[in-house]
């Protein structure tokens, strides 16, 4: 039995990981904004798989709290044993082309919020010499494309930290999952036209839980997604460039 | 706003097929600022899907799936009362709630629905002819209007819409949480007598004969035999059995699992035929026996068809169509025998007909048991021949003071439906006092006359 927090627990994937830990029997800490949807989560977990599910209140913009934040989770659980970092923000890309607030919030939230967290939770795990860290990165930051560059430049940002991160974690014996999604079958992707090849959540959470057992360090899923984002990374920038992807 | 999909969908029996615009919510603020925003003319609630026709359907205008309100809000193991969200299925409930000594108080043939969908069809099952229809066990639920409210609804707080939302097909707004009675089960099993009966009133006799006896009870029809034999049938009669009488050795409240089948795609419209479907009924009929005391699983005894996935699709690209009639007991024999020499006199042939002895009607304005026998069957749709044929059949019904299914239909006419359905008028009236410009409205809705085309 362990116990996983979850931040962003309410996106779907983060659900998804959420029921498939509690399956296991671990407990589980849900961190994020939505309290009242939190709890409702928190609730059917509960009932299903008899599992302790806390819910906590969490603001990725709030830098300033999220020591507070961390300190206030371990006293809840005592201990902790792996953290699952499940929040994002798309935004919009034409906005944040002419909006910098809105560039700014694509890039803080799926940036620089992940790095004043993991920040704190890698110097925990560090001193306890256990523990993993999953984070969901993206494709998008494989290679920049005009469509969504802001957001892709983020997530690519936060693959190369966690690169360093892993670096630095592996004497300890931390586990840094880096998980790069294909298009999985969320509510940010239904209804949105140009999807193809869209994975059920619940297929994600299960593979990304074996990821964690076999102390995998970066892995695309649905797994294909390598070989597409291989053929992707291949082109060169000089015809790259001039495709409208 | 949340985003949609234009989407070809149907109901079970792939008849018909609509363009619906689908919408996913997840949030209960995603559906009330949708409904605000009027992007659609229309909205209807959809379950997993399972009425046959186009009762879940809404062309050209909005369809809101339930699959992301599937959770359990509370359950009390003193009392068995469970609350949760209207997307749950049934099959979760079972998968939860069976190894703790919990079972449905009341479900259909299969467990592939959800809370509100059988409620907003007041689904009865083997055991109506005692526990009556699913609402019945029903404590209160939370039912968003067109306005936006949610409203509490009891058969004390808001009495008028409790009624009109049971067996009220969606349309008098969005069934959100539902609190209701589960029973208590020693086993996962049942414990079952197979009777067979010769004709039609040898089956009535029996039935008759072990109502009391029996919570569960079905027979199964042969529909293709004649004269004497019209109505040849085996009954199926079961209780709950006790853990004391479960032999399997391990724990009595939990069964195998069972292997699944899959029907990958839709089978050519000859595979059932009359011959095939023909050979079938003989086959069922001789192998089974009169047998007492057998300890038959849950699954199997409630849910034959569950095991075979996509099932539907054996009939072809076309689809099929589900008819379904409940008669009153004093034209029970002649409403149906009738029916029966119509089927077998057009050639049209059932595979699966299923009779039911009813209980007493429920005060659900649109839900359709009342006292009596109802007869359910599936008709293959291989020519256009076959709607005159049902408009026949929905007359002969009405004749004999009987009813049809709203779950099942998809080609009744307005008249005939207003003919059937009594309370009409009075639901109209609650319907008309909560949404008056028809915000939730479906294809079936539309093609009955129960709201009006457009305002
Ligand atoms: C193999 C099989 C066997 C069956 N056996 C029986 C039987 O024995 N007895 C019986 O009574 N029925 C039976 N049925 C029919 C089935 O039980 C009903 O059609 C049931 O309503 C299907 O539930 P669903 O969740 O799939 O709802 P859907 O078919 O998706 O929707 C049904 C209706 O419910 C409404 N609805 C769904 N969710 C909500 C909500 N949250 N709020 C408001 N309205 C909502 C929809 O608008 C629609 O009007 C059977 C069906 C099959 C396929």
């Amino acid at each position: 039995m362990k116990n996983v927090l979850i931040l962003g627990a309410t996106s779907g994937i983060a659900k998804a990981l959420a029921y498939q830990f509690a399956g296991k029997k671990h407990n589980l800490l849900l961190a994020g904004r939505d309290v009242e949807e939190m709890k409702r989560i928190a609730q059917d977990i509960h009932i299903r798989h008899g599992v302790k599910v806390t819910v906590h209140p969490f603001d990725a913009l709030d830098y300033d709290g999220h020591a507070d934040f961390f300190t206030n989770c371990l006293e809840t659980a005592g201990e902790i044993d792996g953290i699952v970092l499940a929040y994002g923000y798309l935004g919009d890309q034409r906005r944040a082309e002419n909006e910098f607030a809105e560039a700014r919030r694509v890039i803080e939230t799926n940036y620089l919020s992940a790095v004043s967290v993991l920040n704190i939770a890698a110097n925990y795990f560090e001193s306890k010499k256990d523990g993993f860290l999953c984070v969901l990165s993206s494709v998008a930051g494989d290679r920049g494309r005009q469509s969504n560059f802001m957001y892709g430049s983020a997530k690519g940002g936060l693959s190369l930290y966690l690169q360093g991160l892993r670096n630095r974690l592996s004497k300890s014996g931390v586990h840094v999952l880096t998980v790069k999604p294909g298009f999985v079958d969320t509510k940010m992707t239904f209804g949105q036209s140009g999807m193809f090849l869209v994975a059920k959540p619940e297929q994600v959470a299960k593979a990304i839980d074996k990821m964690i057992q076999k102390r995998v360090d970066v892995a695309y899923t649905p797994f294909f997604w390598r070989y597409i984002m291989l053929i992707i990374k291949s082109v060169p920038e000089r015809i790259f460039k001039r495709l409208s992807l | 706003m949340i985003k949609h999909k234009e989407s070809l969908i149907a109901g079970w029996g792939n008849y018909p097929a609509e363009v619906c615009n689908v919408y996913r919510p997840d949030r209960v603020r995603d559906i009330t600022e949708l409904i605000a925003s009027g992007a659609q003319p229309h909205y209807i609630s959809r379950g997993l899907g399972r009425s046959y026709g186009d009762t879940a359907l809404n062309h050209g205008s909005g369809v809101l799936l339930h699959t992301e309100f599937a959770r359990f809000v509370h359950f009390d193991e003193q009392t068995g009362i469970l609350e949760c969200e209207a997307g749950v299925s049934f099959e979760e409930i079972i998968e939860h709630f069976l190894p703790r000594g919990w079972f449905l108080p009341v479900t259909p043939g299969t467990k592939f629905v959800t809370v509100g969908g059988a409620i907003a069809n007041d689904v009865h099952g083997k055991n109506h002819h005692v526990d009556g229809t699913f609402s019945q066990h029903v404590l209160d639920f939370k039912l968003l209007l067109a306005s936006g409210e949610i409203v509490h609804c009891s058969r004390e707080e808001q009495s008028d819409l409790f009624y009109a939302t049971i067996g009220g097909v969606g349309l008098t707004g969005v069934i959100l949480t539902a609190r209701f009675r589960l029973i208590p089960v020693e086993s996962a099993y049942l414990e079952v007598d197979y009777l067979k009966a010769k004709n039609l009133d040898h089956a009535f006799e029996l039935f008759a004969q072990t109502n009391e006896k029996y919570q569960y009870s079905v027979a199964w029809i042969d529909c293709l035999s004649k004269g004497d034999n019209l109505g040849r049938s085996v009954l199926m009669l079961g209780n709950h059995a006790p853990a004391s009488k479960v032999k399997t050795g391990g724990d009595p409240l939990r069964i195998k699992n069972k292997p699944k089948f899959n029907v990958p795609f839709n089978f050519p419209s000859f595979v059932l035929n009359r011959w095939s479907i023909r050979a079938f009924n003989f086959a069922y009929y001789n192998i089974h026996q009169n047998e007492k005391s057998k300890i038959v699983d849950y699954d199997s005894f409630f849910y034959p068809l569950d095991s075979v996935h996509n099932w539907n699709r054996a009939y072809g690209k076309k689809g099929f169509v589900q008819y379904q009639a409940v008669f009153p007991p004093e034209t029970s024999r002649q409403g149906l025998t009738e029916m029966l020499k119509r089927l077998s006199q057009s050639g049209r042939s059932s595979f699966l007909a299923v009779l039911k002895s009813s209980g007493e009607q429920n005060g659900g304005l649109l839900s359709f048991p009342f006292k009596g026998y109802t007869l359910a069957l599936d008709i293959p749709l291989h020519d256009d021949g076959l709607f005159p044929f049902l408009r026949e059949l929905d007359e002969l019904v009405a004749a004999h003071g009987g009813r049809i299914y709203l779950a099942k239909d998809s080609e009744a006419s307005p008249a005939t439906f207003a003919n059937m359905y009594p309370d009409l008028a009075k639901f109209q009236a609650v319907k008309a006092a909560v949404d008056p410009n028809n915000v939730f409205s479906s294809s079936q809705a539309r093609r009955l006359g129960i709201v009006e085309e457009s305002r």
